[in-house]
């Protein structure tokens, strides 16, 4: 551990420190109402590490779906990080054995810091690096376990605290539509969720509604990309 | 509660999460050229999948009492509104939260 690189990271991380402590609280805190204790709070984000999927984890272990299903929402729902990826390649070469560390933990704002990083003079680039992705990590896993705690700790009447996935899913989406060059993305994924929920009911729509979501991009790319390209 | 399905779940979670992160690294670490469609559907995905995931959200509703469809029609409103308002985060999850939260324990019983 290079305490210079974690005091040049630190004042970097404090805006994803104050978002990652209180969504950890309520992630932890939907998994302590779902019948999830403190531990499991805290292996989840450990270990999977990623916002969105782990909300939507608490929703999947709640039905009971099948590991396919989990399989399948979580590769669609962190596809996006394939393209992360991408734009590390050249940052995180020559890692090390960090490099794998790195690799595991790269959630949206990780990459956010790190694609704009500012790297003081005096600190090697990938010391800073892996101070900024440990402390984010930090601050997630930190957040999840108060949330645990605070659910044991107080009898809260949690009816409809599972409503936290619904909005976090409804902001992201707002600010993905607001940023978005084409709602056409954002109006298919709707719509064949809404038809196949329509026609296959509750339990059965999702991959149906994926699998349709993902031809229906395809069959698009030719004018959206023309229509990007004009922008 | 099922610790061994919930281990599964997580493990399984894990997996797929770390090769999402990895693939990259493992394909085109050597200098070639990702294939365009992939580019294309990590550009387009994200917000088709976050609809998706809304509507999967949603997806419990019921339309033939009014306790089963109000409150969620009203808490992704407030959501909308205090993001459209403020571009805060944590204020629009933590306040429609709230608010659906007073609404299925206090008013649509």
């Amino acid at each position: 551990m290079k305490r210079k690189a974690f005091a040049a990271a630190f004042p970097a991380t404090v805006p994803v420190m104050l978002g990652f402590i209180p969504l950890g609280i309520a992630f932890g805190l939907l998994m302590d109402a779902a019948g999830f204790n403190v531990l499991w709070s805290f292996f989840m984000s450990l270990f999977v590490y990623a916002g969105s999927a782990q909300f939507l984890g608490v929703e999947l272990l709640t039905s009971m779906a099948s590991l396919g299903q989990v399989a399948v929402m979580t590769l669609i729902l962190n596809f996006r990080h394939m393209v992360y990826g991408l734009s590390m390649l050249e940052k995180y070469r020559g890692m090390g054995w960090r490099k794998l560390y790195m690799i595991f933990s790269l959630p949206d704002e990780t990459y956010a810091l790190l694609s704009s990083a500012q790297v003081p003079d005096d600190v090697a680039p990938h010391d800073y690096y892996f101070a900024v992705a440990v402390l984010n990590q930090v601050y997630w896993v930190a957040g999840s376990v108060i949330g645990g705690l605070l659910g044991t700790a107080f009898a809260i009447n949690t009816q409809g605290a599972d409503f936290a996935m619904t909005a976090l899913f409804t902001v992201i989406a707002v600010g993905q539509w607001e940023g978005a060059q084409s709602h056409l993305p954002a109006l298919l994924g709707a719509g064949a969720a809404a038809l196949s929920l329509l026609l296959l009911g509750p339990d059965r729509f999702l991959i149906p509604a994926l699998a349709a979501m993902i031809l229906l991009l395809l069959a698009f790319q030719g004018g959206l990309d023309r229509e990007e390209a004009a922008v | 509660m099922n610790p061994g399905y919930t281990a599964a779940l997580i493990a399984v979670m894990t997996a797929v999460t770390f090769l999402t992160r990895a693939l990259p690294f493992l394909l085109f670490d050597r200098g070639k050229e990702p294939p365009k469609v992939v580019l294309y559907l990590g550009r387009v995905l994200p917000p088709a999948v976050m609809a998706m995931l809304v509507v999967y959200c949603l997806r419990g509703m019921d339309l033939s009492s009014a306790s089963g469809w109000i409150p969620q029609v009203i808490g992704v409103g407030a959501v909308v509104l205090l993001h459209k308002w403020k571009h805060n985060t944590l204020l629009s999850i933590f306040g429609g939260t709230l608010l659906y939260m007073a609404l299925v324990q206090a008013v649509f019983v």
